[in-house]
């Protein structure tokens, strides 16, 4: 009987990946990844500019939300006392649970009103900050696995404390860090709801850091819940660029790190 | 140690420290930006805004009732379905569950959880929603119609498809908190009840089970923190209508939905500082909730398990 659960668990994904397939393997062509999109009511024209879009968003958001990230899971795990860290650890876990819209309010509130504006930098900027909890704590326990050994042998040798996490705790962790950072990203990907009122979306290309930008997610959303066949098909091309960019950047990550860790 | 060693440790030293504290910039940041964005509706509504079913845009008549009802509801309805399934999934990954079955069963739910909440509201108008209103919903309807819940109009998008969507996203972090729990039982508790003569099922129920409770409940937490900040999915299927109604087929309207829809249409200050104070009730309900199953995870099985 567990295992009939555990395979009602899988039924959504099952069916979302094939509508997904289905819907969108039909719409998606050589027009959608290089056109911007038609006129409201005319068919045709693609989501280019979304898909520049969002991996404009995502290089804005690790710049900051990976150094952030990294170099607080690094403070984490290396320095700090136990208590000041669990207080740390605490808000950090506390701003995971933030639901995405409210991040989204935060940066309206902080950035679009003073610029007047939505913006590139706005979007980029709440997906950063939504970053930073994420990272920061992968980043610390993949540090926090690398053996002391290492530590103790590089203080043995004279070599400074910054050097030795630097060069070699840092290396030795690399791999772990890389897949947190990439799963963070893949987790920003996906969202919309704080691109709403931030980045707002766009019919065209943006040509500054300070104009509204287009983004896949948002425009799924934008064309699902409108009134239009050839959107909706599309909308269903956008999906499927977007699941298929989440799921082969989560399954490398999980397949890569699987044979480390050696868990389940 | 020499002295130009120490110039270097010390300010790594503070730049890290200054990125870990960070957080609490940030925290500090969502929290005063949501109360000073909130003051003008919270100066004329005062409490009553929490009580009253207005939701009146010409009128400046505001009142987050309706929304509240809409998130509970919707997130009870998310963990009546998900909670069951996902704790019997857990249960099957962990105690019965050969490995190779293990390993691809997990791939795939950590898969599912990574499915972005917009593409699975796409699949939800699409796909869900019609299916819905066409073959569940007149079944249910058929068959439990006398009870209130189930009267009304069928439109397909309903607080029922809500929570039902809701049920969809939060399987995988309840199955896999709970995968992580029910490992961290000690072997010792089921080969004590194997010992006495138990049953198979009688072992997990009974030593595994009852043991990891509070675990459990802590997952189970976690998965509603996580269904009360769920917007774009929920959005795009629950129908958006702020009324309270009885029936669980006629559409609703969650705390996230009405400021995801609303947010940029929002032309007086009034009605953004409404939007602004149902933002500030979203993140206190969230944060306790998730306050709640941290303190829940960890004073079971201490800092080792990882809350996702």
């Amino acid at each position: 009987m567990t295992c009939a659960c555990a395979l009602l668990v899988i039924l959504p994904l099952a069916l979302i990946f094939y509508h997904v397939l289905k819907s969108g393997i039909g719409a998606v062509n050589w027009d959608f990844f290089t056109k911007l999109p038609k006129p409201v009511g005319e068919s045709g024209g693609g989501m280019a500019n979304a898909i520049v879009g969002t991996f404009e968003l995502l290089g804005l958001a690790a710049v900051i939300g990976v150094p952030t990230g990294v170099l607080g899971g690094m403070f984490l795990s290396e320095y700090g006392s136990s208590r000041l860290n669990r207080w740390i650890r605490f808000a950090a876990d506390v701003l995971n649970g933030v639901p995405s819209i409210i991040w989204g309010m935060v940066v309206y509130a902080l950035i679009v009103v003073p610029m007047k504006g939505f913006s590139t930098l706005a979007g980029g900027i709440v997906l950063g900050m939504m970053m930073v909890p994420l990272i920061m704590r992968t980043t610390e326990e993949v540090l926090l696995l690398v053996p002391n050994g290492y530590r103790e042998a590089a203080v043995a040798l004279g070599i400074a404390q910054w050097r030795s996490i630097l060069q070699i705790v840092v290396r030795t962790a690399l791999k772990g860090i890389i897949t947190g950072v990439l799963l963070a990203l893949a987790r920003v990907a996906g969202e919309t709801a704080p691109l709403l009122f931030t980045a707002f979306g766009n019919r065209f290309w943006n040509h500054k850091l300070t104009d509204p930008i287009a983004a896949l997610p948002l425009q799924i959303f934008n064309y699902a819940i409108s009134p239009y066949e050839d959107w909706h098909r599309q909308a269903w091309a956008g999906a499927l660029v977007l699941l298929l960019l989440v799921a082969i950047v989560n399954v490398t990550v999980r397949v890569l790190t699987r044979d480390r860790f050696k868990n389940s | 140690m020499p002295a130009h060693h120490s110039w270097g440790d010390g300010a790594f030293k503070w730049l890290t420290l200054v990125m870990a504290l960070s957080v609490f910039v940030l925290i500090a940041l969502i929290g005063y930006e949501l109360a000073h964005g909130s003051q003008l509706a919270f100066r004329k509504f005062g409490w009553r805004f929490l009580s009253s079913t207005a939701w009146d845009p010409v009128s400046e008549q505001f009142g987050a009732l309706p929304f509240i009802f809409g998130t509970l509801v919707s997130s009870a309805i998310a963990l009546v379905i998900a909670v069951p399934l996902s704790i019997a999934t857990a249960v099957y990954l962990t105690e019965i569950a050969p490995r190779w079955i293990r390993q691809t069963l997990t791939i795939f739910i950590e898969l599912l959880s990574a499915v972005p909440s917009v593409i699975l509201g796409l699949w939800g108008i699409f796909v869900m929603v019609p299916w819905l209103r066409v073959h569940l919903f007149p079944s249910l309807q058929n068959v439990f119609g006398f009870v209130p819940l189930f009267r009304g109009p069928i439109y397909g998008v309903s607080i029922l498809a809500g929570g039902m969507i809701i049920a969809i996203m939060i399987l995988p972090i309840i199955t896999s908190v709970s995968r992580e729990i029910l490992r961290s039982v000690p072997g010792l508790q089921r080969e004590a009840a194997f010992a006495l003569g138990a049953t198979r099922w009688e072992v997990t129920r009974i030593a595994v089970l009852s043991y990891a409770r509070k675990g459990l409940f802590g997952a189970v937490i976690l998965g509603l923190g996580r269904a009360l900040g769920e917007t774009m999915a929920v959005t795009m299927v629950i129908g958006n209508r702020p009324e309270i109604a009885a029936s669980l087929f006629a559409p609703g309207y969650t705390l996230a939905s009405v400021v995801a829809n609303e947010f940029t249409e929002a032309t007086t200050d009034i009605y953004l500082n409404a939007l602004f104070e149902i933002g500030l009730v979203l993140l206190g309900v969230t944060l306790v909730v998730n306050a709640l199953a941290q303190l829940l995870l960890r004073t079971f099985a201490g800092p080792t398990v990882k809350s996702a």
